[in-house]
C-alpha cells in the first residue's frame, strides 16, 4: 500500500494573478515562426528534409522574440502575447490567409490578428504553396476518398491542415541527463555507423539533426538565462529580482543538463513540453505521468530539507497556468469540432507501476490540488483507477470533479493494460500506460499514436443505404440495393455494414495518404530525440522510428445507430407495423418536423414577394396557406400527421442506456460494425489501426450535416456523443446508463472510448454523497467500462451563461475529452452540453 | 409465507436507481402503493391510493400510476445494480406509500433480497400491527421511521391518522436486536417546524434504545404539480421550504434534545 500526503494546500497569491494576466485580452496570432521558417528553409533548398527541418527549428529557437511574463516562476513563451499562437505554413496555410477578416470574429475560437501580421504572412505564404503537406496528402489519395471527403463521410482535417502531435516523451530522460545527455548518445550512435551500411545516409543525417535540434534547446533556454538576468538588474522589488536571478540560474543549467532539483525539474519539464509545440502545430502533447517522473526530484528535495510542499505546489500551479499559455489557431470547421482552444495535453494521475504496485504520491494529490487552484482546462487532468487505488485518492478526484470544471477524468486500469497488452505491449509496459490526448491510451516515449486520426460518423453510412449509396446525385458509397426491396433486416443489416467497410476503406487511404505527406514534408528531429526507436533506427516518428506505431480513427453515434436499427428491425420486420418505404419517406421529409415560427415566417415573406414580383395576386388567405406549407416544410399536413405518428411508434420502440440488455449486447454488436473491420489495416509506419470510440465536440458539427435517423433524430441536429445515449434518452438514472455503456466491448476501442455523465450539484454534496459518487465510477469500471468523465453544473448555470457571458468568462465545463471555457464555445455546442441528461437526486 | 414468495404479486408504482438518500450506500427503491396517512405535505401523493390511477401532468402523457408485478420481477431489477451495492455498501429500500400496507409483498421482496446478499431497509410510518412488522424484521436491516410529531391530535389533523400505535411501534422495533432503526422527521413548518416540537420528537428518540440517528428531511414542494394532475387539491400550497438558516437552528434543538447524531436530509 502506497503512503502519501493528503493534505490540503492553500494556494499562493501569485497564482490567481498569473491567471488574470492570462486571461485579460483575446488571444492572438503572431507571425515571427513563420517567418523564420520560411527564411531557413529557404536557405536549405538542396538539403535533405530532416536536416532542414533541424536547422529551421534552430533558427527559430535562436531568433524568435522571447518575453517572461509578470510573476512568472517558471519561463518560456511562445509568443509576446498572453495565449497567443504561432502559424505552421508547412501544413497549410491558405485557409488561414482565406479567414484573415473573419478569424477574430468567427463563433468558435476567435483570434485577433493585426494588419501587421495579415501583411506578413500573406509575404511568407507565398513561399508555401506546393510545399505544405496537406497538398502532397491530397496528391496521394484515391479520387473516390476525396469524393467521401467532400461529402462529409468522415474526415481526417485535423492531421491534413496540421502535425499530428499525440504523444507523450521521454520527459524522465531530459530531467535525468539533459540534452547533452541526449547529445551524448546520438554522438555515440554515430560513432557505431560504418559508411558501407545500408542505412548510412539516412540514419546519419537524422542524427546529426538530432543533435542541432537538441543543442537549439538548450540555446533557447540560455537565451531566457540571459533575459532573466538583464530583467534582474533592472528590478526594484528585491523579492523579484532573486526570484529573477533563481530563473536566470536554473535556465543556464537546465535543459542542457539533468536537474539537480524539484524545481529544476519543473523549468526543464516546461521547456520540454513548450518547445515540441514550437517545432511541430500537432496538439495533444501530453504530459503523461508528471507524478511519476517528477516524484523523485520531489522527494529528494523535501527529504533533505530544500524545500516546502507549499513551495512545490506553487511551482506546479506554475506549470498548471503555463500549460493555458499555449495555444493553436485552427481552421473555422476544425475550431468547431476541437472548440474552446484546447491543446489536449493529458496529465493523468495515480495507478500502477511496471511491477503493478499503486504508487499514488504526494504528487498525484498535489496534481489535484494543483487544477483546483487554477480551475483552467489544461492540462486535460486524468486519474487512474484500479482495485488498488486508495479511496482517499478517488475521494480527492472526486472533490475536484464537484468544483464542475469536469476534472479529471477517470481510466479503468483493469481494462486499458489487457487492451494494450492485445496490441502487442508487454505487461510491463501496458502498466505505466498514460492518455493522450482525450481518451487514448499508449506506453509513453514509445509509441506514435496517431490517435485522432479521423471523426467518422457512423450516421452516414445508414443513410448511404437508404439512398442507393448515393449522397444527393453522387454515388459516394456502394449500390447496395433499393432498400424497400429488402426482405429481411439481416440484407438490410448487411447492407449497412457494406456501406461502413467501403466508407472505413476510403477512410484508410485518406490516414495513410497524409500519413506519407508528414513523413517527406515534415519529419521531426527534436521531437524524435525523445522516442525511442528513432536514434536506433535513424528514423524520425513519422517516418516510423517508434517502437509502437498505431492509427486510430475515432467513431461516434453508436446510439443512434443503435436505435435506429433497432428500431428498423422492431417496426419493419419484426411487428411489421410500418413498411421501409413509409419509415423512407418519413426520413427523407425530416419526420414532417416544422419550422420555427420566425423561420417559417421569413419563408412566407420571401415566398409572398416572389409571387408578387411574378403578378400573381397575393391575398390574406393566399399568405395564410403559403405560411402553413412553409411551417411544414413544405409537406403537406395529412403526411406531416402520418410522420409524426411514426415518430410516436419509434420512440415506444426501448432506447440504448436504460439497462435492457437484449437492446444493449444489439450495441455492442453496431459499434462492431465499425471497431472490427478497422483492425485489419496497417498505416505506412508499419503500425496498425486501431478504433476509439469518441467524438472531441465533431458530433455536433458533424451532426449538422447529418440528415434524420430512424431513430427519430431529426436532421441536422447533434449525434450522440462517444458511446453514452443519445441525449435525453437515458430515463434510469446514471447506474443504468452505465450498465448499459458498460456492454459495449470496451477492450476493442484500443483507442479509447468516451462516456460522458451529467450530475445536478445536489448528487455530490457532503462526503457520504461523494463516496457514493465513488463507488459508482468503481461500479463501472467493475463492469469493463473504460472511461469517465463528468459535469456537475447546473442547468439553469449554463442558461444563464449563454444569456450573460460577460459574466462566466472562466466557467469551464467538461466538452468531450477535455474541459474548455464554456463561452468559448459554439451555441450548438453549448446547447448540446446542456441537453445531456443531467443525473440529479 | 412459504417458499412460492418469490412469485408473490403487489403493487408498486416506481423503482427509482442511484437513490443517495435513502438509506447507507447507493440504492434501488421500490415504491409500494397504498398508505394509512394522508400527510397534507406528501410528495407522492400517487402513492398513497392503493387503487391503480392516472395522473395528467401539465405537458406530458397521462400516465398510469400502479402496476401489479412478483417479487421475482422487482428482483431482476434491483439485481442489476448489485455491484454498486457491494462498492457502496447500498442495497434495496422499500418506500412508498407504505410498505407494512403490502406485508406478504413488502416481507417477499426482503427475504429475495437477504437471500440473494442485498443489504435491505425500508421507508415507513410504523403503522400497522406490531405482528404485521414483525413479518419484516427477520429480512431487515434498517428501518427508516418517521416520527412526525409527539402531539396525537396534530399528528391526527395533518396525518389523518393519530401517533400513538406509531409510537409504540417504534419502541418494540428499537427494542428488537436485529434491525438498526433510524428515525426521520418531515420538517414542515406550519405542523412540526418549532424548535419546541422537533426537541420533543429528539427526546423521544434518545428513550428508544439502539437509537443512533436522527434525519431532519425538510419540506418540499416538488410533488405539488402531481397534486392536480390527480384532481385534487393541494393544502399545502404557498408554503414554502424552510431556510438553510432555520434548519441549522432546529438541528441544534435536536442535538441537544437527544444527544444523538443528527443531520439534515437523508
Amino acid at each position: 500500500m502506497s503512503t502519501f500526503y493528503n493534505g490540503y494546500i492553500a494556494k499562493t497569491e501569485r497564482i490567481p494573478r498569473l491567471v488574470e494576466h492570462l486571461f485579460a485580452k483575446m488571444p492572438e496570432i503572431e507571425a515571427d515562426r513563420a517567418v523564420l521558417l520560411t527564411e531557413s528553409y529557404k536557405q536549405t533548398e538542396a538539403e535533405p528534409m530532416i536536416m532542414r527541418r533541424a536547422k529551421a527549428f534552430d533558427h527559430i529557437c535562436r531568433n524568435i522574440p522571447i518575453i517572461i511574463r509578470p510573476e512568472e516562476l517558471i519561463v518560456g513563451s511562445a509568443t509576446q502575447a498572453p495565449r497567443g499562437c504561432q502559424v505552421f505554413p508547412e501544413y497549410s496555410f491558405a485557409w488561414l490567409e482565406s479567414e484573415f477578416d473573419t478569424v477574430a470574429t468567427r463563433e468558435a475560437d476567435p483570434f485577433y490578428i493585426s494588419e501587421d501580421t495579415k501583411k506578413t504572412l500573406h509575404e511568407v505564404y507565398k513561399y508555401w504553396k506546393g510545399r505544405t503537406t496537406s497538398e502532397l496528402a491530397t496528391e496521394y489519395m484515391a479520387p473516390e476518398t476525396l469524393c467521401a471527403i467532400e461529402h462529409n463521410m468522415f474526415t481526417p482535417g485535423n492531421y491534413f491542415y496540421n502535425g499530428v502531435g499525440h504523444i507523450t516523451v521521454k520527459y524522465g530522460e531530459v530531467l535525468a541527463i539533459g540534452y547533452e545527455g541526449i547529445i551524448r548518445k546520438a554522438a555515440e550512435e554515430l560513432t557505431t555507423l560504418s559508411v558501407g551500411d545500408a542505412d548510412y545516409a539516412k540514419k546519419h543525417i537524422f542524427l546529426e539533426a538530432v543533435i542541432i535540434s537538441c543543442n537549439a534547446a538548450i540555446i533557447y533556454a540560455r537565451r531566457y538565462a540571459e533575459l532573466a538576468r538583464s530583467e534582474a538588474e533592472r528590478c526594484g522589488d528585491p523579492v523579484r529580482r532573486q526570484e529573477l536571478l533563481k530563473i536566470a540560474e536554473n535556465c543556464e543549467h537546465v535543459p542542457a543538463k539533468g536537474a539537480s532539483s524539484f524545481y529544476e525539474a519543473c523549468q526543464s519539464f516546461w521547456f520540454v513540453q513548450m518547445l515540441i509545440q514550437m517545432e511541430g502545430s500537432g496538439h495533444s502533447i501530453s504530459p503523461g505521468r508528471f507524478d511519476q517522473y517528477m516524484f523523485p526530484y520531489y522527494k529528494a528535495d523535501l527529504d533533505a530539507g530544500r524545500i516546502t510542499r507549499e513551495f512545490a505546489q506553487e511551482l506546479m500551479d506554475c506549470i498548471w497556468v503555463k500549460l493555458n499559455d499555449l495555444n493553436k489557431v485552427r481552421d473555422e470547421v476544425s475550431a468547431k469540432g476541437f472548440a474552446g482552444y484546447s491543446l489536449f495535453q493529458n496529465l493523468i494521475a495515480g495507478g500502477q507501476n511496471a511491477e503493478g504496485e499503486d504508487v499514488t504520491n504526494d504528487l498525484s494529490i498535489m496534481s489535484i490540488q494543483a487544477s483546483m487552484h487554477v480551475m483552467l482546462p489544461q492540462p486535460s487532468f486524468s486519474v487512474r483507477v484500479w482495485n488498488k487505488s486508495p479511496h482517499e485518492f478517488l475521494m480527492r478526484a472526486a472533490e475536484l470533479t464537484r468544483t464542475g470544471i469536469g476534472l479529471p477524468a477517470y481510466y479503468n486500469d483493469e481494462v486499458i493494460i489487457p487492451s494494450l497488452m492485445s496490441r502487442g505491449l508487454s505487461l510491463q509496459e501496458a502498466r505505466e500506460y498514460n492518455i493522450i490526448g482525450c481518451v487514448e491510451p499508449q506506453i509513453s516515449g514509445k509509441t506514435d499514436g496517431w490517435h485522432d486520426a479521423a471523426f467518422y460518423n457512423m450516421c452516414r453510412p445508414l443513410e448511404l443505404v437508404f439512398h442507393n449509396g448515393k449522397d444527393g446525385d453522387v454515388q459516394v458509397g456502394l449500390d447496395t440495393g433499393n432498400v424497400e426491396d429488402m426482405k429481411t433486416f439481416d440484407e438490410f443489416y448487411d447492407a449497412y455494414k457494406k456501406q461502413t467497410e467501403y466508407m472505413i476503406s476510403l477512410l484508410v487511404n485518406a490516414d495513410n495518404a497524409i500519413d506519407v505527406a508528414h513523413a517527406e514534408r515534415c519529419p521531426l528531429p527534436y521531437l524524435s530525440s525523445m522516442v525511442d526507436d528513432c536514434m536506433k533506427r535513424g528514423k524520425s516518428v513519422q517516418e516510423g522510428g517508434a517502437v509502437y506505431n498505431f492509427t486510430g480513427p475515432q467513431g461516434f453515434g453508436i446510439a443512434n445507430m443503435t436505435d435506429s436499427l433497432y428500431a428498423i428491425k422492431t417496426l419493419v420486420f419484426d411487428e411489421k407495423k410500418v413498411t421501409m418505404a413509409a419509415y423512407k419517406e418519413a426520413i427523407d421529409h425530416n419526420f414532417g418536423k416544422q419550422l420555427e415560427d420566425e423561420e417559417a415566417a421569413r419563408v412566407t415573406e420571401a415566398l409572398a414577394r416572389q409571387l408578387k414580383e411574378s403578378g400573381a395576386p397575393v391575398n390574406e388567405e393566399k399568405i395564410r396557406a403559403i405560411y402553413q406549407l412553409a411551417k411544414n416544410g413544405g409537406v403537406p399536413e395529412e403526411k406531416r400527421v402520418q410522420y409524426e405518428a411514426l415518430r410516436a411508434l419509434i420512440e415506444e420502440v426501448p432506447k440504448y442506456g436504460n439497462d435492457i440488455e437484449e437492446v444493449d449486447l444489439f450495441a455492442r454488436d453496431v459499434a462492431y460494425t465499425y471497431t472490427k473491420p478497422i483492425e485489419k489495416y496497417r498505416n505506412p509506419r508499419g503500425g496498425q489501426f486501431q478504433a476509439g470510440l469518441y467524438p472531441v465536440s465533431a458530433n455536433v458539427l458533424l451532426g449538422q450535416q447529418t440528415g434524420a435517423t430512424p431513430d427519430g433524430r431529426y436532421a441536422w441536429t447533434p449525434v450522440a456523443d462517444g458511446v453514452g445515449p443519445a441525449s435525453g434518452r437515458d430515463t434510469h438514472g446514471p447506474t443504468a446508463t452505465a450498465n448499459s455503456v458498460a456492454r459495449l466491448d470496451h477492450y476493442i476501442a484500443s483507442n479509447g472510448t468516451l462516456f460522458n455523465q451529467k450530475y445536478h450539484p445536489s448528487a455530490l454534496e457532503g462526503e457520504e454523497s461523494l463516496a457514493k459518487f465513488v463507488a459508482m465510477i468503481r461500479g463501472y469500471f467493475d463492469q469493463k467500462g473504460s472511461h469517465m468523465q463528468f459535469n456537475v453544473v447546473r442547468r439553469e448555470t449554463l442558461l444563464d451563461a449563454q444569456a450573460h457571458p460577460e459574466k462566466y468568462k472562466t466557467l469551464v465545463v467538461r466538452v468531450a475529452g477535455y474541459s474548455a471555457l464554456f463561452t468559448t464555445l459554439s451555441r450548438a455546442l453549448q446547447n448540446d452540453i446542456i441537453n445531456r441528461t443531467e443525473q440529479g437526486y | 409465507m412459504n417458499d412460492n414468495f418469490w412469485e408473490q404479486t403487489g403493487r408498486i408504482f416506481d423503482i427509482q436507481k442511484y437513490s443517495i438518500h435513502d438509506g447507507p450506500g447507493i440504492r434501488t427503491i421500490a415504491f409500494l402503493k397504498g398508505c394509512p396517512l394522508r400527510c397534507q405535505w406528501c410528495c407522492n401523493p400517487e402513492s398513497q391510493e392503493y387503487a391503480i390511477q392516472t395522473m395528467r401532468l401539465k405537458d406530458r402523457k397521462p400516465k398510469i400510476v400502479g402496476q401489479d408485478v412478483t417479487v421475482r420481477e422487482v428482483m431482476e431489477e434491483v439485481e442489476k445494480d448489485r455491484v454498486y451495492y457491494r462498492r457502496s455498501g447500498g442495497g434495496l429500500t422499500l418506500s412508498g406509500g407504505e410498505c407494512l400496507m403490502q406485508p406478504d409483498f413488502a416481507a417477499g421482496l426482503l427475504r429475495a433480497a437477504k437471500e440473494t446478499g442485498i443489504n435491505t431497509a425500508i421507508e415507513s410510518t410504523g403503522f400497522a400491527p406490531f405482528e404485521t412488522i414483525q413479518k419484516l424484521l427477520p429480512y431487515l436491516d434498517y428501518y427508516l421511521m418517521d416520527i412526525k410529531h409527539t402531539d396525537s391530535a396534530k399528528h391526527k389533523q395533518y396525518t389523518g391518522q393519530p401517533n400513538e400505535r406509531i409510537l409504540e411501534n417504534a419502541f418494540r422495533i428499537a427494542s428488537s436486536s436485529s434491525v438498526e432503526l433510524i428515525i426521520r422527521v418531515p420538517v414542515v413548518a406550519p405542523f412540526n417546524g418549532t424548535e419546541a416540537e422537533i426537541a420533543s420528537i429528539a427526546r423521544f428518540a434518545k428513550t428508544l434504545p439502539g437509537v443512533r440517528k436522527i434525519h431532519l428531511l425538510p419540506y418540499h414542494r416538488l410533488g405539488q404539480d402531481k397534486y392536480e394532475g390527480l384532481d385534487r387539491p393541494y393544502l399545502m400550497s404557498g408554503l414554502e421550504p424552510p431556510t438553510r438558516e432555520t434548519m441549522l437552528k432546529l438541528l441544534k434543538a435536536a442535538e441537544e434534545a437527544s444527544g444523538l447524531y443528527c443531520q439534515i436530509g437523508g
